[in-house]
């Protein structure tokens, strides 16, 4: 079978496409944890950020209003989260499940009115360059904005975290918030800041479904990429350029399959739903047999919450 | 890290949370229960459009939706019965063995269970709609109007419903066009925005030029407006949300019926039934034929449309044979009801098999 190149720089724009709102959401979370905080709550941040960008973008007609109205709406949900967990301290991950419950279920009150109404067109940069190149064309160009930030972003993330100052005390927090606190630093603001970016990026995650990706509202619309998400942080063992290969494997999984199909090659549908949580646990069970490793790269008080007086 | 296990027991939380009951302000309450949420703009939006105009004929209705298929549908069922419902619609093939179970237990109330087949008890009655005459028209549209010859299908779960409706598609579009082929791919969902939309894009980067589907959102439309290709709104008019690429849509109408149900039972006339209307009896409807198609198309189109109401056409009019090549239906012979029930194999010149 001969295949047309440009073909292949469609498939892979179209994975592209569909690993975004999985870097966002993952890259943000991956701040959240490295903090120390375990934040399962993605789905329902995503879901909110969905929602109120939807919504704001048909009030009020502007798409910037709605892109960081989505993200402030992902901000303020997870303030919920961090005066819980980080001034009341609440278990961590019993809190974030009830957080994606509240997500979905106040999503769905809010999006009752916005049901069936169309979205609007976002608009598109280099448009005009993508048939320019073979290949390349179709894979750098004629996205939207969202698109490369979500690439840049896990540059920027492990720049962050390698080599500023703050992106260092977040990991000293994350791995011995005593110690940190010991050092004068305030772990509990720390941790809130980190909290609120996760939900800021979840949010955006969001916003880029409702209005980029599938514009328009549906119920459950995120359809459990956010726990996607939070397994690619596990999967890519906390280093954030691991993560955009991995947004970009479990993103791929579903097109490549409909390809397949299409082409009239079978496989198990349902396998390859199951496959990114499989291939966490594979990758899990790898890191874990490596102590070194592991302990270089997970957050070691991750989950724990911290009290300030101990 | 159980975490990640924990999303079915979210997801089945999720679900009891969202079990909300609403009543709404005749003597006669009809209750609808529903698979999905109301605000899924396809399936379940649908059947609360139809619960509305038997609230607009002046009965009281109370529904409640995202009910799954399970001991949590009797549970639900029960409490409705128990509740002064004298008449209870089940709107999701799923609550076949519940509606039939609870049927049992209050014979004063009148059940009406979708896409079913059992009857059980006589205070149960079953209804569906003959979508598959929609799709005679949406085959009859894809086939003219593909320059490409390859047209995309993206279809949800391998159950009878979703294969007739493939196959009456298919031998409508190739009766205008011999030299289509239809590409199907399964998406494993009734919606998924985001997965029907990368279902679509697949087959459009495969040089499909007009889309079918049969999955719920607005996904597809949207994704053919922006690639310049054609598509089909499915289960209401998604005109709006593609206008370019829609040429038509197949509206589910349960409305009438349910007026007439409930009407039925007000007038103690409510009978055990099996109903199953197509496009002659209104419970399918096909929306405003879109200005690109050229004039005589539209004029076809419109001829078949009253041919399949009057009977004159059926969508599976023999010589039909199956993809070995066997003889399925005469030449002369039209399938019957029967076997369009249970129908689980593609008809010739549809690619591919059927997923297990």
């Amino acid at each position: 079978m001969i295949i047309d190149i440009n073909f292949v720089g469609l498939i892979i724009a179209s994975i592209m496409a569909s690993a975004v709102p999985l870097i966002l959401a993952s890259c943000g979370e991956l701040i959240t944890e490295r903090s120390g905080v375990l934040n399962l709550g993605v789905e329902g941040m995503m879901i909110i950020g969905a929602i109120s960008g939807f919504a704001l973008m048909t009030v009020t007609g502007s798409l910037i209003i709605a892109v960081f109205g989505a993200m402030l709406a992902g901000v303020l949900i997870s303030t919920i989260f961090a005066f819980l967990t980080q001034t009341l301290i609440t278990n961590h991950v019993a809190t974030g499940l009830a957080l994606t419950i509240f997500g979905i279920g106040i999503s769905a009150m809010i999006g009752k009115n916005f049901v069936g109404i169309p979205g609007k067109e976002f608009p598109v940069l280099f448009e005009g360059l993508k048939d320019t190149i073979p290949l390349l064309g179709p894979i750098l160009f004629g996205h939207s904005i969202v698109f490369y930030f979500a690439f840049a972003l896990p540059f920027i993330t492990s720049y962050f975290l390698k080599k500023t100052k703050i992106g260092l005390i977040v990991r000293a927090v994350g791995d011995s918030p005593e110690s940190a606190s010991n050092q004068g630093i305030n772990v509990r603001l720390i941790r809130y800041a980190c909290i609120l970016y996760g939900g800021a990026m979840s949010g955006l995650a969001g916003a880029y479904l409702s209005m980029i990706y599938t514009p328009q509202w549906i119920e459950n619309m995120t359809g459990g990429r956010g726990w996607i998400a939070l397994a690619l942080v596990v999967f890519s063992t906390w280093n954030p350029i691991k993560i955009l290969i991995g947004a970009m494997i479990f993103g791929g999984l579903t097109i490549i399959q409909f390809h397949m199909q299409a082409i009239g090659v079978r496989i198990p549908v349902q396998f390859l739903t199951a496959l990114p949580y499989i291939v966490t646990i594979i990758v899990l069970v790898v890191i874990s047999r490596d102590s070194r490793k592991i302990r270089l790269s997970t957050p070691s008080s991750l989950g724990k919450s911290f009290h300030k007086d101990n | 890290m159980h975490k990640f296990f924990i999303r079915s027991f979210v997801s089945s939380l999720v679900l009891l949370f969202t079990f909300n009951v609403a009543a709404i302000a005749k003597d006669v309450k009809a209750a609808f229960v529903y698979i999905g949420p109301t605000g899924d703009h396809g399936w379940t939006y649908q059947h609360d459009v139809g619960r509305k105009a038997v609230e607009a004929a002046g009965f009281k209705t109370t529904y409640v939706e995202g009910v799954p298929e399970s001991a949590d549908a009797e549970r639900v069922l029960r409490q409705l019965a128990n509740s002064g419902h004298d008449v209870i619609f089940t709107t999701s093939f799923g609550y076949m063995n519940p509606t039939n179970k609870v049927a049992k237990e209050f014979p004063n109330v009148k059940f009406e269970h979708a896409t079913g087949y059992k009857r059980e008890h006589p205070n149960v009655s079953t209804y569906a709609a003959r979508f598959y005459e929609g799709r005679t028209i949406l085959g009859t549209i894809a086939g003219t109007m593909t320059k490409s010859n390859v047209i995309g299908y993206v279809a949800s779960f391998p159950i009878p419903e979703v294969i007739r409706g493939i196959n009456s598609f298919t031998l409508a579009a190739q009766k205008v066009n011999p030299n289509i082929k239809t590409k199907i791919v399964w998406a494993f969902t009734w919606y998924d925005p985001g997965k029907e939309a990368e279902a679509a894009k697949a087959l459009i980067d495969q040089g499909a030029d007009v889309i079918a589907q049969h999955t719920d959102s607005t996904a597809i439309v949207q994704i053919a407006e922006k690639a310049g290709v054609y598509a089909f709104g499915q289960a209401s008019d998604m005109d709006k949300f593609a206008p370019k690429a829609v040429l038509t849509s197949v509206e589910n109408n349960w409305g009438p019926y349910y007026v007439d149900r409930v009407k039925a039972v007000a007038n103690g006339t409510w009978n055990q039934k099996d109903t199953w209307h197509g496009i002659g009896d209104g419970m399918v409807v096909i929306s405003d034929l879109d200005s690109q198609m050229p004039a005589d198309l539209r004029s076809k189109v419109k001829k078949l449309q009253a041919d399949l109401a009057s009977g004159k056409v059926h969508s599976f009019t023999g010589p039909i044979y199956d993809q070995k090549g066997n003889l399925i239906v005469a030449e002369g012979k039209t399938a019957d009801d029967g076997m369009l029930a249970g129908m689980m194999t593609y008809v010739k010149g549809v690619e591919g098999d059927i997923p297990k």
